[in-house]
């Protein structure tokens, strides 16, 4: 019995790739600013609901999705600049940020509901091609996708070696070093949540032009997903480098759209596609918990061992 | 090279815990002098480091550097001429990144970072000639990461970030009070040979009076915020322990009573 149609799996890393992305972006400020960023929930649906309108309005829907980027991007200079010129708690900013940014995308949208057409959008021609078919479905838009994804990636990896890159990267491993070279941690920080939240509406506008449609509450629970494909990535691959780490996460966020389109796709567990939400934090739930208490286990029982050896040594040569 | 007049500073001034950190302090820094600094706990010479490097504002008096009064520079912008090792060992580098990053983000101590790469094979060749100077095989390691060396060989790297650029001025801050003593040699002498080789003005504090009189060129003696004993090199050859604490007394009229304080 297949685990599910070819359809579904083609569609699942379809999603995957776009929302890699967000994954990537939630990637820069987790795991390498130390900044959980709650802005995402809105920037998500921000980078939606401008390349939408826009399109919808008959731009273009390259400057529309670029629009939607820029979007994302000021929303997270907003909360960079809260966090470190407002010294508001980073946790509190991206909170403060993602019910502002509420507002302001219902002002963008003027509804709730937005439409757009999905032949309109910046891959439409792709979405509805048939060439490149395997097995009864065009596998085209998949691959636009993957090198879209790879760019990102490959431009996100290369960005995280040059000079600007290490001050960022040292921003969130050690401020106080950075600091003693001359490093602007206020500047760096607000560049990476912008660039951050960048890369998520850059996921948004995609998401949305792929749905046809951009919608109020889309944003809602994206930084669990995010952290998610981060968990994921990272636990098949480790933690290895800067390279291998990026590209874990990009893994991360297509393995995780296969394994919730399986499990939807699975009748036995009788699912719904509303229940997505409690599974993505239980995946988080068990990816951080996991891993901690297991350590503190080997701690015990190797300080255990070591300790019966030293004593039963010690004893030996006392006598 | 530095100079520092009648600064001050207080902590939690109008309240009861007000405490003078420092008061009225003057200190001249000829280029090429090698200034060690000792006193006990609340002497003042951690401000006195803070006040050099910009952690921490003076109250009244003013630094400078060179001639450029620098008083109400950032701490950022500061970095551009002082070198800085503190006593963590885990302070002075980023653990999750590689030898040769770290030392790309010292190299350009005080430029503007921008997008050109950060390690180059061009650096990297630099990197290796500077780290092989440490004599403990980091110069074969470029690509571990920092977090994996041992505290020695993190301080011994962060000694090396601090000076391999030249910085005009370096402030060494108790850089080997946490490690073990065999390691703690270790950076002693990497600590002279760097600043003899690159006559760098240096102020060093310390706990160990031993080493404050063996290092340098000139030593001072801190207390209740003030510099209570200059001593000078012509008189800094002849010195002991012995006659140190004794002029404490002398001056102080009170003995030197520091539970950190390692005489020998």
């Amino acid at each position: 019995m297949a685990i599910m149609s070819l359809v579904s799996f083609n569609g699942a890393l379809e999603l995957g790739l776009i929302y890699a992305l967000m994954a990537l972006g939630v990637y820069i400020t987790y795991r390498i600013l130390d900044f959980p960023d709650l802005t995402v929930d809105g920037s998500f649906t921000t980078g939606a609901a401008i390349s939408v309108l826009m399109i919808s309005h008959g731009q273009s829907p390259l400057l529309a999705t670029l629009a939607g980027m820029a979007g994302g991007m000021a929303a997270g200079a907003c909360t960079g600049l809260l966090h470190t010129k407002g010294k508001i708690n980073g946790l509190l900013a991206g909170i403060l940020m993602m019910i502002a940014l509420y507002s302001i995308n219902l002002r963008i949208m003027g509804k709730p509901n937005l439409p757009v057409k999905v032949q309109d959008s910046l891959f439409g021609g792709f979405i509805k091609s048939d060439a490149w078919t395997i097995g009864g479905i065009s596998w085209l838009y998949l691959a636009m996708l993957a090198v879209v994804a790879g760019l990102v990636w490959l431009l996100l990896f290369a960005f995280l070696k040059t000079d600007l890159g290490l001050s960022l990267r040292a921003t969130g491993d050690n401020k106080r070093m950075i600091r003693s070279f001359g490093g602007n941690t206020d500047r760096t920080t607000i560049i990476g949540v912008s660039l951050s939240n960048g890369l998520v509406a850059l996921s948004g506008a995609l998401i949305a032009q792929d749905a046809g449609f951009a919608d109020i509450s889309m944003g809602i629970g994206m930084i669990v997903i995010g952290l998610a494909s981060v968990i994921i990535g990272e636990a098949i691959f480790g933690a290895r480098g800067v390279l291998g780490t990026t590209l874990a996460v990009v893994v991360g966020a297509v393995v995780y759209r296969v394994v919730i389109a399986a499990a939807l796709n699975a009748d036995w567990l009788h699912l719904k596609s509303s229940d997505l939400k409690i599974i993505t934090a239980a995946i988080v739930i068990v990816a951080l918990v996991v891993p901690t208490a297991n350590r503190a286990l080997k701690q015990r029982r190797q300080a255990r061992r070591r300790t019966a050896e030293i004593a039963s040594a010690s004893a030996k040569g006392g006598k | 090279m530095l100079t520092i007049r009648s600064a001050s500073k207080l902590f939690n001034p109008g309240t009861v815990d007000e405490k003078v950190a420092l008061m009225d302090v003057n200190l001249h820094l000829d280029k090429g002098d090698f200034v060690t600094v000792i006193g006990s706990n609340g002497a003042g010479k951690s401000t006195l480091m803070n006040l050099i490097s910009g952690v921490m504002k003076p109250d009244l008096g003013s630094v400078s550097i060179g001639g450029t009064d620098i008083t109400v520079r950032s701490e950022a912008q500061r970095s551009r001429w002082i070198g800085r090792v503190f006593q963590d060992p885990m302070a002075g580098t980023a653990p999750n990144m590689t030898i040769e990053e770290n030392l790309a983000m010292a190299y350009n101590r005080g430029r503007k970072r921008g997008l050109s790469w950060a390690v180059t094979s061009r650096r990297r060749a630099v990197f290796r000639e500077q780290l092989s100077k440490l004599g403990i095989g980091l110069e074969n390691r470029l690509t571990a990461k920092v977090g994996l060396l041992s505290g020695g060989e993190r301080q011994a790297l962060s000694l090396l970030m601090a000076t391999f650029t030249e910085p005009d001025i370096l402030l060494l801050d108790e850089h080997t009070a946490a490690l073990d003593p065999a390691r703690a040699e270790l950076i002693t002498r990497l600590t002279e040979t760097l600043v003899r080789e690159m006559n760098l003005t240096t102020l060093m504090v310390t706990h160990n009076m031993e080493q404050a009189i063996r290092l340098g060129n000139r030593l001072i003696m801190m207390d209740k915020g003030r510099i209570i004993l200059d001593i000078p090199a012509s008189r800094k050859d002849g010195l002991t322990v012995q006659r140190l604490l004794g002029e404490f007394e002398q001056i102080s009229g009170q003995k030197l009573a520091d539970d950190r304080l390692v005489l020998g």
